[in-house]
């Protein structure tokens, strides 16, 4: 089967553990792991594993444009501020695993139609991927006025990004509740947990709801966790969702996949899974379309 | 009284924000205004007002405000000739927005809060306070669950932030009074800065573990008037004040003042007596956060489980300051066990 071509910047954790879930992608080719570091794990792994590897960066992707339609970046806001202008003029689609947010908020159990047009497309936060898609599931039958999660992580899977900037944590995920799950109004909390063995991902989703229907509430998120199980395996409800007047609770776990990452890491798992997701929806969208271009 | 620093003491009354927990967060502005003047009157240093779980608090997850924490920020420094207002500001909880917003409302003094192994999320809301010109404090919350060179190597990340003082933060009231005394010792010796002491009464230690602080070198103190704070409250105030006054320690304060404005106007307002009942023992003796107590009561009625046995097993998982939704999902859970037992 033909495959679209991808290339990874930023040869971290998150980008290493991306490229171990593109690996078993069947519509994208990984063809290439772009760094700064030549001596970093990520590079090296990448080599090992038969990828193109480059240590200088963006200009790799300016000096062989064709290495990918579709690229990923894993480095730091401020880096993709200026990788975004570079991937724009070279035409590529750029999946966004940074917090700078050039391009509109994506959930990948969320509408995937609505954004198939867009060329730069942002994650969210960890905490937003896990819980964006439950309010939005009762949203969808309940009209959800606010909306409020908890997410709870060990200290051991929060890297240093995410100690030194926490509130571009919790003031990314508000927006994310908002303009993707559909809450009119939004709060994040993130709390780090240094529990030992280190504690799974654990996110508790509050919303206020203007239509009260426990039965319908309650088939929407058990059908919600269904769609987000078949990027992330290990997301699963830890309780029956609780009802309180027009308040529903709903505790959540998030168990990763063990790829690069150890599996309590469920946060960033879910981050770079819901990634690769996306980025398999952009390319079958891209097939399809030249597929009509050849036929016509 | 023996102390090994001679810096003053500064009492900061945290009866406005610890006690919110205790009042459900329904304070209202006239009370608030209320205990601020009476506090101001009596010549307190320094006067908390914020949100039980800090700026930005008011959520499903702690219990909302009655009343916008700003409006209760801006009623106090209206209030308040010579006591400072002072914040806590709990990063992932509130942000640096909110800190402003305080900041703006004359609010001169913020409290910056993590867990006890966790300093490194406060780097940018340390340098923010001081770049607002704010007094600036590091709180190191849970203290009873790190020893003493953790304790030393995170207060150590506050110092390099900025921080003007560590406080070391017994948030379960589990401490021991040996244990606060090579805790502060352990700081007084490797910071350059002051180190402070935040008590819970919860096995009754609360007043004596402050003494203990005080002679190993802390200077910042807090207690709340009446004992209104999270669990069994904090160090009395006015008994900590009176204590300290025997022992040749003046801080300026009116202590027959405060005594008044104990018995006829904190009195009054406090929902039920803050004696050490079974629940706030159990804080203290299973090393869990005070203000979990109303929560794991609430979820105890509901799923009709004794509030004793969730605030234990939410001992032994070690939960962490914050995480109140673990105590209904451990409550479920509690209750679904006993039901396949029966």
């Amino acid at each position: 089967m033909v495959k679209i071509k991808a290339a990874i910047i930023g040869s971290g954790n998150i980008g290493t553990d991306l490229m171990y879930k593109l690996e078993r992608s069947e519509v994208i080719e990984l063809t290439a792991m772009i760094g700064i570091d030549p001596e970093s794990d990520g590079l090296k792994r990448a080599k090992e594993r038969g990828y193109l590897a480059y240590d200088n960066g963006i200009e790799a992707l300016k000096h062989n444009p064709d290495l990918a339609e579709i690229v990923f970046d894993a480095t730091s806001a401020k880096t993709h501020v200026r990788h975004a202008k570079v991937l724009t003029e070279l035409g590529k689609l750029a999946i966004d695993l940074t917090p700078a947010a050039r391009g509109p908020f994506v959930s990948p159990a969320v509408k995937t139609d609505t954004y198939l047009d867009e060329k730069n497309v942002n994650m969210i936060t960890c905490g937003g991927q896990a819980t964006i898609p439950i309010v939005h599931a009762i949203n969808s039958v309940a009209d959800v006025s606010y909306a409020e999660i908890v997410a709870t992580i060990s200290s051991k899977s929060a890297g240093p990004g995410t100690r030194a900037n926490i509130d571009e944590f919790t003031i990314t995920t508000r927006r994310g509740i908002e303009e993707v799950g559909g809450a009119d109004k939004g709060k994040a909390l993130i709390i780090l947990n240094p529990a030992e063995p280190p504690i799974l991902m654990r996110d508790t989703i509050y919303c206020e709801v203007k239509n009260m229907d426990e039965a319908a509430i309650t088939r929407s998120i058990k059908q919600m966790v269904e769609t987000v199980k078949e990027y992330v395996p290990g997301y699963r409800l830890k309780q029956e969702p609780l009802f309180d007047g027009s308040r529903v609770t709903v505790f959540l776990e998030v168990e990763g996949a063990g790829d690069y990452f150890p599996v309590y890491a469920g946060n960033l798992d879910i981050m770079t899974a819901a990634a690769t997701r996306v980025a398999e929806d952009f390319a079958i969208h891209m097939l399809e379309k030249q597929s009509v271009e050849t036929k016509g | 009284m023996r102390r090994k620093s001679d810096k003053p003491i500064k009492i900061t009354e945290v009866c406005l924000r610890d006690g919110s927990h205790v009042m459900q967060h329904q304070y209202t502005e006239d009370q608030v205004r209320r205990v601020a003047r009476e506090l101001d009157e009596a010549g307190m240093h320094y006067i908390e007002v914020s949100h039980g779980d800090g700026l930005g608090g008011s959520t499903l997850q702690y219990g909302k405000s009655l009343v916008d924490e700003m409006k209760l920020i801006e009623a106090a420094v209206d209030e308040c000739k010579n006591s400072k207002v002072a914040v806590l500001l709990i990063p992932g909880i509130g942000t640096v927005h909110e800190l402003k917003q305080a900041h703006d409302l004359g609010a001169s003094l913020v409290r910056v809060a993590t867990h006890v192994t966790e300093a490194d999320v406060s780097a940018q809301h340390i340098s923010m306070a001081r770049e607002l010109g704010m007094e600036t404090l590091g709180f190191l919350m849970m203290a009873h669950m790190a020893p003493p060179e953790k304790l030393v190597e995170q207060a150590k990340l506050m110092e390099s932030y900025g921080a003007q003082a560590v406080y070391v933060t017994d948030s379960a009231g589990a401490l021991l009074p040996h244990e606060v005394k090579e805790r502060i010792a352990a700081l007084r010796d490797s910071l350059s800065i002051e180190v402070g002491f935040h008590a819970h009464n919860n096995l009754s230690l609360a007043v004596s573990n402050t003494l203990a602080a005080i002679e190993e070198g802390a200077t910042r103190i807090d207690g709340s008037i009446r004992c209104l704070g999270a669990g069994a409250g904090n160090a009395q105030t006015e008994v900590l004040l009176s204590v300290l006054d025997r022992m040749g320690v003046n801080l300026g304060i009116d202590i027959y003042k405060m005594m008044d404005i104990a018995e006829t106007i904190v009195g009054p307002m406090i929902p039920r007596p803050q004696e050490i009942n079974r629940g706030s023992l159990v804080l203290g003796y299973a090393g869990v956060y005070s203000s979990f107590l109303l929560h794991a009561e609430r979820a105890g009625q509901r799923f009709g489980i004794d509030s004793r046995d969730i605030l234990i097993e939410l001992g032994k998982r070690k939960v962490v300051g914050g995480q109140e939704d673990m105590i209904l999902d451990v409550a479920a859970e509690l209750a679904k066990a006993r039901k396949q037992e029966v």
